[in-house]
């Protein structure tokens, strides 16, 4: 591996460091996103940057893009200092970023794609396509891609289009790469082909910068590897001198050898044994999402799901849903199979879904509090095609009293509402449908400590009233102790189930690492199929 | 239904008695307190304008302030206005209806053509019209997902091609009944002013008290939320633009009875822009989420006076188109000082 271990982590303006950040802090209406860091990239190095949700990586990728200027902290790039003020600064000196989705042009060909805006000109100006064609066959063929150069891009496979905005960053020729998760929505095959790509490049003398929530691609793929955690560079080393359970450990901030935590489930297990479980998920396929996900939901239980970004946590329970759309599987809501992929039918089999994105999915911000709560019962509170509004305010009252939502009237608008009241709101929106599978993903997200312990009391009391309650959270202390059981997924699998005794949070991140040779099993055995 | 069931939903005495009475914070800040202005005058901004304007004429134009002005006024706005509520609704689901001029023309080519089932059998072919029109963009917005203005810009060009296709030249219509509808009044009322106020209220009442009104509102609002709450969006969508489409042929009707002709060349073109100009003024924002339908009215009736004005004036018509366009300008520039006061 040229450019390997060694070459890292050198002091600053280091001959061999091509770009380079000290001290760099970015902060956003007061929430620091980025603070303080320190980021090094060898040439031919490949180095993964990783972090949870919030950790600032996509922050660090756009200071180091020019597209936010730091706050504070130099950027340098071979030793040099340099200010960029726009991602145009960031091209000229030779950074490229792939990005997940790819920002090229679908409706031109292959080589256009490449050349866009630096197209070979012929005579009198125009553009001399054989050319262009020519030298475009010539930088896919480096790359050993089999592709035809004149066919229109949005005709290719999204993988394919991955290595066109490769192929185009390379001819640019970028010192830089920076992917930043490029692997994302990519079939194994496609995936290992970028990986051959991004090796050529490396072995030509260029950085790579690679962020991707699949851990296992780090270790295919990177030299190294920079840690974020709230904002902070928490550790920066070799790829090969870290395992996953030390990975995972330093991303979650949590120490691997922490006193075992018990699971608080006052219930403990044996009311629940027997009971004919409320919600029963089987073998439910997204495509490059889930991998047959199956799992049971017994009546007055909280069942976690855990797994890292990407594991496939948000898209499980949109697909339960109905709210994302599922090749295969079945959903049963006592006993009776709901219609798939249909969020309508999922509320008639009396399903609600509370989603992590409040501001997109949920609240709509221009109407009042109590338009918000009633949304989801406006045609049962209706007669004759007219709303009873006297129901509403029934409902609503009710609803604003008991989840204590602190509002100067029902009328006043959502969006002048603290993040944790809008949280209640939409709790409240899905109670009144009398939900007996609640789907609640982050409901603790973004909001302050007091309507959090009232959000997650609030949890608990349902699930005595005898709701199936399922629980997405990124923080481990509020899975363990708020959940029943906990139901680990990683790349769209259920890897595993944790619960009485293994219910810990010792357990649960070693869950949450996985144990390697499982995964490169797993991995085979999905790349061979 | 509302009362839920004992498990599930407390009772108030239950929850008080539990949590103590409801607190009430979360007043708005002094942030908020600050875009009141600006909220203040896309709200009633339409209002003030037209209480100004008419102040003006009061003062400057010659017989302004008599009941011939007066009802010739109403006469001339209440097909506009018969659109602009309909293209209210469609701009409250964040759409947009430009079929609109071309399904007047395609109505008002009706008329004469099937006078021989009598009036109420073309008005009712007629308004049929509509209810194609809008079907068409309904099922292309909704159910294919065009966008709602590249939809019926198709439409806008198709359907005026088909009555062109359909009447030909200019027909006049002498059926007693139609005349009627477009000259008579009653007491001291003409119909098209009647059967604007009507409708008026009927749209107010749906949108205001409807399920249907208020699904429309919410997903204006957010769309993606609303699908998450299982409300029919696409039925929601759909249906808008048949009552667009349905409005504007009615609209259609009149403006051929009131002109005793049909000229499908002419008639109803540049009735989109009228139309979305009385709806953004009168304060509903061109994101969709609300619908404001007192204002819309105000809208239309403030175009038409700027209009009538300016003739009263000698002032020629191209004069006019342009303070028609400087003022949804200001309008939309006042909607958008809003939106960045928001965020």
């Amino acid at each position: 591996m040229p450019g390997g271990a060694d070459a890292i982590d050198r002091p600053a303006n280091s001959a061999t460091s091509l770009l380079e950040t000290v001290g760099v802090d970015k902060s956003f209406g007061g929430v620091r996103a980025v603070r303080d860091v320190d980021f090094s990239l060898a040439a031919g190095e490949i180095r993964a940057l990783v972090g949870e949700n919030g950790a600032g990586k996509s922050t660090l990728v756009k200071v180091l893009t020019g597209v936010y200027p730091p706050d504070a902290g130099e950027i340098y790039f071979e030793g040099e200092p340099v200010t960029f003020c726009r991602p145009l600064d960031a091209q000229h000196v030779g950074i490229s970023t792939v990005y997940q989705e790819v920002n090229l042009v679908p409706l031109l060909s292959v080589a256009r794609n490449i050349f866009l805006g630096r197209e070979p000109r012929g005579r009198l100006g125009l553009v001399d396509v054989d050319e262009m064609n020519d030298r475009a066959r010539a930088i896919t063929a480096r790359f050993a891609i089999d592709l035809d150069v004149t066919e229109e891009l949005g005709r290719l496979g999204l993988g394919a289009q991955q290595m066109v905005a490769l192929a185009r960053a390379v001819s640019v020729e970028s010192r830089v790469v920076i992917m930043d998760e490029p692997t994302s929505s990519l079939e194994a095959r496609e995936v290992a082909t970028l990986f051959k790509v991004a090796r050529n490049l490396r072995d030509e003398g260029v950085g790579l910068v690679f962020v991707s929530h699949r851990l296992d691609e780090l270790w295919q793929l990177c030299d190294s590897v920079t840690i974020l955690r709230d904002g902070r560079n928490v550790h920066s080393g070799a790829m090969a001198d870290l395992d996953r359970l030390t990975l995972v450990s330093m991303m979650l901030g949590r120490d691997v050898d922490e006193v075992v935590e018990h699971g608080a489930t006052e219930f403990g297990d044996s009311h629940l044994q027997g009971r004919e479980p409320v919600l029963s998920v089987s073998d439910v396929e997204v495509r490059n999402r889930l991998h047959g996900v199956s799992f049971d939901v017994r009546p007055g239980e909280v069942v976690g799901l855990a797994g890292l970004l990407g594991s496939g946590r948000s898209e499980t329970v949109k697909a339960v849903y109905g709210a994302l759309h599922s090749q295969s599987g079945s959903v049963e809501v006592a006993g009776r199979r709901i219609k798939p992929n249909s969020v309508r039918g999922a509320l008639r089999a009396s399903v609600a879904m509370l989603s992590e994105d409040r501001k997109a999915e949920g609240i709509i911000s221009d109407l009042s509090v109590r338009d918000n709560i009633a949304l989801a019962v406006l045609s049962r509170c209706s007669r004759a095609g007219f709303v009873s509004e006297s129901a509403i305010d029934r409902l609503v009252e009710t609803f604003v009293r008991r989840l204590q939502i602190k509002v100067s009237s029902p009328r006043q608008k959502v969006r002048e509402l603290s993040g944790g009241n809008q949280q209640k709101v939409l709790l409240a929106r899905w109670l009144c449908t009398e939900p007996t599978v609640l789907l609640l993903d982050e409901p603790t997200r973004g909001i302050d400590v007091g309507a959090k312990s009232e959000v997650q009391a609030l949890i608990d009391e349902l699930a005595e009233q005898g709701l199936g309650v399922v629980l997405i959270s990124s923080e481990m202390e509020e899975l363990v102790e708020g959940a029943d059981r906990i139901v680990v997924l990683r790349d769209g699998h259920v890897e595993g189930e944790l619960d009485g005794a293994t219910l810990s949070s010792s357990e649960l991140l070693a869950a949450l690492a996985g144990d390697i040779d499982t995964a490169d099993a797993l991995a085979q055995e999905h790349a061979d199929g | 239904m509302a009362d839920a069931g004992p498990a599930r939903v407390p009772t108030l005495e239950a929850i008080d008695e539990k949590f103590g009475p409801p607190e009430q914070t979360d007043q708005p800040s002094g942030y908020f307190r600050r875009m009141v202005d600006a909220d203040w005058l896309r709200r009633n901004g339409v209002y003030a304008t037209l209480a100004l304007l008419i102040g003006v004429n009061v003062v400057i134009t010659d017989n302004f302030v008599s009941s011939n002005t007066l009802r010739l006024q109403l006469v001339q706005v209440a097909p506009v206005l018969i659109v602009a509520l309909g293209m209210a609704l469609v701009i409250g689901t964040e759409g947009i209806d430009l079929s609109v001029g071309a399904t007047i023309a395609l109505a008002a080519a009706i008329i004469p053509l099937y006078i021989g089932y009598g009036a109420p059998g073309a008005i009712g072919l007629a308004l049929f019209a509509g209810v194609v029109t809008g079907s068409f963009a309904g099922l292309l917005v909704a159910g294919v997902g065009v966008q709602p203005i590249v939809a019926t810009l198709g439409i806008m060009v198709a359907g005026r091609g088909v009555a062109n296709l359909l009447g030909g030249e200019i027909k006049s219509i002498r059926d007693p009944a139609i005349v009627s509808l477009g000259t008579d009044s009653v007491a001291g009322v003409p119909y098209v002013v009647v059967i604007a106020g009507a409708v008026s209220l009927v749209v107010w009442g749906v949108v205001r008290h409807s399920t249907y009104g208020r699904q429309l509102v919410a997903i204006g609002g957010n769309k993606r939320a609303a699908e998450l709450a299982g409300l029919p969006v696409k039925r929601v969508l759909a249906t808008t633009y048949v009552v667009s489409g349905v409005l504007a042929a009615l609209a259609g009707v009149l403006l051929a009875a009131r002109s005793r002709a049909s000229d499908p060349t002419k008639i109803g073109l540049l009735m989109e822009l009228a139309a979305i100009t009385a709806v953004v003024v009168g304060g509903t924002p061109l994101s969709g989420g609300q619908v404001r339908i007192v204002g819309t009215i105000a809208g239309a009736l403030l175009i038409q006076i700027i209009g009538a004005t300016l003739i009263a004036h000698d002032i020629p018509d191209s004069t006019a188109q342009m303070v028609q366009a400087v003022i949804v300008v200001a309008a939309v520039y006042v909607q958008l000082g809003v939106r960045r006061a928001n965020r």
